[in-house]
């Protein structure tokens, strides 16, 4: 059963230096107050693993926090580049950060052979790009049963999953809908899986079909209201695609970005007060 | 006729060349502004897939991500990523792969990836997405994307998703089940596929458009096919409907989306 408990103790209690770390969602439910709360504790040379870094690892990234990172598209969405992972990758700044770089397609199958206790996933892909001469866990392999040349790549089996979602029940039963993108696939892969909530309830009340994660299946439940920001939450939050913009400026360069994240998360207690400290920054704009 | 500019064209262009009722594959940008001017034009029934798990999407202001929450509300019904990749994708259900690139070849390969040595890069570029499956799998491939002597290469640093290869029958030696490129669609012009080479040659100059300019934004030697044409200039109706999306978009998001 997950424990229902604060984000900082399920960071503090299941996020280790070393660890090989999802944090996934596609453009929607990323778990952001998550990667705030693991620089605030200095969590050190974690394997990040998410198929678009997005912010949320460009923050890990140029905290410091990361040795490794695989991915399969690196951008900050209708915005332009990651400049943390970009510098990290060009410059080795704050340090050396090792790639694994795939494409969507095998990330996704990775998780499925992850959640399928599998070695390895296998797809209809890579022919021809490049991306097979620069990254040696991409295999080929040849159908027993038809001589079809497949590419196969490692399943992916993170250490501790983190995803953020929007309701959860008392006993820790978990439900989220609209774009779901790898997350319940992520959350059966590791052998830990925090979530993120923006709401706690008696009753999901969750449709027929629904996705659920049960309880059982889960390690902690934390109730972190807004905790995407500034990707969204269906039916409570929308993207706050100014942010998204106002990231690229912060985020270019070292001392800007050293001081946002000096005053935003390591001179805030948690995300509650990050929340408050932004809101005041920006009615004061 | 009103005046438009050279982007206008390019996507109207582009948009004219999904069929109604294709089921498309749509990356995010200019891509994606194209195949929603077809579905508010001349393919109502096009099917839009985004990665991110949406099947027939029909928003009314384009997404500035590709999962944003307009994509899923609007949508007939949303998967999971994984699904969308193994079922719709290599299953075999998608016509038309409609991409963007920062650069392309003249085989129609596409690096989105990195300019300089992948190990030591000059530009890192986003990567990879969805677009080396899309570009196998697809029945079709077109591209999209804003032509220059820095886009249009010789020999691209890397190459991320496969078009015709090294020209010929490449593809089939390398078991792709898609034709792969079909189309680029420029500001300038549109390139098909030469028969036989597979090598992307002028088809259509967009109006005004000079065989000079084009050979000037070229980065290899551009060849122009015998019975050139020029494209149809924007139509009201098409201009109308683009500039109404593109204010609804730039009303909702405070940017335009699609030019990056």
């Amino acid at each position: 059963m997950a424990e229902l408990i604060s984000l900082a103790e399920a960071v503090q209690r299941f996020v280790n230096d070393g660890d090989s770390i999802a944090l996934e969602g596609f453009t929607h439910l990323i778990p952001t107050a998550a990667s705030h709360e693991i620089i605030r504790q200095n969590k050190r040379e974690l394997t990040l693993i998410r198929m678009t870094p997005d912010l949320v690892y460009d923050l890990l990234i140029g905290a410091g926090c990361a040795k490794k990172l695989v991915f399969s598209w690196g951008g900050n969405p209708g915005v332009g580049s990651l400049h943390r992972l970009r510098d990290a990758v060009e410059k080795g700044w704050p340090q050396p950060l090792e790639i694994e770089e795939h494409s969507h397609a095998a990330m996704a199958n990775a998780y499925v052979a992850g959640a399928s206790n599998l070695p390895f996933a296998v797809l209809r892909g890579y022919q021809g790009s490049d991306l097979v001469k620069v990254n040696p866990r991409i295999k080929f392999i040849d159908c027993p049963f038809t001589g079809e040349k497949l590419a196969a790549v490692p399943s992916v089996r993170p250490d501790v999953t983190v995803i953020h979602a929007q309701k959860a029940d008392r006993k820790g039963n978990v439900l989220l809908w609209g774009i779901l993108g790898v997350q319940k696939e992520a959350a059966l892969a590791a052998k830990r899986c925090i979530v993120t909530v923006e709401e706690i309830v008696d009753d999901l009340d969750a449709p027929m079909n629904a996705c659920v994660l049960p309880s059982w299946a889960l390690t902690a439940v934390c109730h972190v209201p807004g905790g995407a920001h500034p990707s969204y939450a269906l039916g409570y939050s929308e993207r706050d695609n100014r942010f998204y913009q106002a990231w690229d400026p912060i985020a270019r360069d070292r001392e800007t970005f050293s001081a946002w994240i000096d005053e935003y998360i390591r001179g805030t207690a948690d995300f509650t007060e990050f929340q408050a400290k932004l809101a005041a920054q920006q009615e004061a704009k | 006729m009103s005046a438009y500019s050279t982007n206008e064209m390019m996507t109207v262009a582009a948009a004219r060349r999904l069929r109604n009722g294709a089921v498309c594959f749509v990356g995010i940008g200019l891509p994606s502004k194209a195949a929603n001017l077809a579905r508010l034009t001349s393919s109502p029934d096009v099917v839009l897939i985004y990665e991110s798990g949406p099947i027939g999407a029909k928003p009314s202001v384009l997404p500035l991500s590709i999962g944003d929450g307009e994509l899923a509300e609007t949508a007939d019904t949303v998967v999971p990523t994984g699904e969308i990749f193994r079922y719709w994708l290599q299953g075999g259900r998608i016509d038309v792969g409609f991409l963007g690139a920062a650069q392309v070849d003249k085989y129609g390969n596409i690096n989105t990836t990195v300019i300089g040595d992948y190990h030591a890069p000059k530009v890192r570029l986003p990567g990879a997405g969805g677009a080396p499956e899309i570009a196998g799998s697809a029945k079709q491939v077109l591209i999209i994307l804003k032509q220059s002597h820095r886009t249009f290469v010789d020999k691209l640093a890397f190459i991320t998703s496969v078009g015709h290869g090294e020209g010929g029958d490449h593809r089939k030696q390398l078991g792709l089940p898609g034709a792969g490129p079909v189309g680029i669609i420029t500001d300038l012009c549109i390139m098909e596929p030469e028969a036989g080479s597979n090598e992307f040659i002028v088809t259509a100059l967009h109006p005004g458009v000079s065989r000079e300019q084009v050979i000037e934004a070229t980065g290899w030697q551009i060849r122009f096919a015998d019975d050139l044409g020029e494209t149809a200039a924007p139509t009201e109706l098409e201009l109308t409907a683009l500039r109404e999306l593109e204010a609804r978009t730039a009303a909702a998001h405070g940017q335009t989306g699609g030019e990056e």
